[in-house]
């Protein structure tokens, strides 16, 4: 089961905690992954992590409309074959009170997150479209859904890919082409491994599981929604929190 | 024209796998080829492709049959 044996996968933001889970999760099952991110020197060590079979690296700088728009083909062409599964994974936040919000933290999460989600997803399509198979999704946030305070822009930019996720799951589901996004709640990170025992024990009252995520948990969920065994799952958001928040 | 219509013919045959023998003039893509909306846009899309032209999305709401296809782009090579 879950075998991904003879596919293609880009995943983005490949260099960092989850994209990296994410990427050895597909490479496990069997895939070719192109990795991208910014810093080429990551995508290369990870690349070499993997062994250098089945793995290509594409550098692409997802503010950058021009050259996200030419990412997929890209990644074709490292690949040496079509796209089968497009993981939207990479995202940044920037956070602080919608009072004081500059207008500069608003769009570069929402072009980061979301735009880019939109100009790679209508990329990949035109393959998919004619190929009459493919697999598309985006990680998304719990926050997305609940809210948190001082992350308006991320979370209305988690919020909207999942809206964007839904409406195109309808577009293209006669084309057996499924969009779906998986939900992170606490995953641990570098970001997590700097909180204090206080801040530690506080984040984890609020999962009743008792304990953060790993990249792990979240590679799961991609590489079921990328199976074909998770092709009847279309224009779902499945929740990876340790039961922090039940939607 | 005639070559346009025979490239037409060729991606509308090869896109919608349909009977040549259907793939006349007036044939309706949606009526009478088995298309659906979706379908519609990826033609037109091929078409941009093949002819090389940009056709705009109210032109392509009056792209409903191989003929109307012809026209267009015969137009526009023309022009
Ligand atoms: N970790 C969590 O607890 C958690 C929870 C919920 C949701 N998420 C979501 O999960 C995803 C991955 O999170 P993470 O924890 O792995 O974050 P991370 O370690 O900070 O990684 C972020 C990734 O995004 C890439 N990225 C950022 N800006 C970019 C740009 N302009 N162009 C191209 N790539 C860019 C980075 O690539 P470079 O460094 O190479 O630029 C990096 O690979 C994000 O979408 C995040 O919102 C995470």
């Amino acid at each position: 089961m879950f075998d991904l044996t003879g596919k293609t996968a880009l995943v983005t933001g490949a260099t960092g905690g989850l994209g990296g889970a994410i990427a050895r999760g597909f490479h496990a099952q069997g895939a070719h992954v192109v990795l991208t991110g910014t810093r080429a020197a990551a995508l290369a060590a990870l690349a070499d992590a993997l062994g250098g079979e089945r793995v290509s690296q594409v550098v692409c700088d997802l503010a950058d409309s021009v050259a996200v728009d030419g990412l997929v083909a890209a990644a074709e062409a490292a690949a040496g074959g079509p796209l089968d599964i497009l993981v939207a994974n990479a995202g940044v936040t920037r956070d602080g009170l919608l009072l004081r919000m500059k207008d500069d933290d608003w769009s570069t999460v929402m072009k980061v997150n979301l735009e880019s989600y939109f100009r790679l997803s209508r990329a990949a399509l035109r393959g998919m479209m004619k190929r009459r198979s493919g697999r598309i999704i985006g990680v998304t946030s719990v926050v997305g859904v609940t809210g948190n305070p001082g992350q308006t822009n991320y979370a209305a930019s988690k919020a909207g890919m999942i809206g964007f996720s839904k409406a195109l799951a309808q577009e293209v589901a006669s084309r057996n082409i499924t969009v779906n996004c998986v939900a992170p709640g606490f995953i641990e990170s570098p970001m997590t491994d700097v909180l204090n025992e206080a801040q530690k024990a506080q984040i984890l009252s609020t999962i009743p599981q008792g304990r953060l995520g790993s990249g792990g948990d979240i590679a799961a969920a991609c590489v079921y929604l990328a199976s074909d065994e998770g092709g009847y799952v279309t224009g779902q958001t499945l929740h990876v929190n340790g039961g922090m928040a039940m939607i | 024209m005639s070559d346009t219509l025979e490239r037409v013919r060729k991606i509308v045959i090869e896109h919608l796998d349909a009977d040549p023998a259907k793939v006349t003039e007036k044939a309706s893509f949606i009526d009478d080829l088995g298309a659906d909306s979706l379908d519609n846009v990826e033609l037109v899309m091929a078409f941009e492709e093949e002819f090389d032209i940009e056709i705009p999305d109210d032109a392509a709401e009056h792209i409903q049959t191989v003929g109307d296809a012809v026209k267009f782009i015969g137009e526009r090579l023309g022009a």
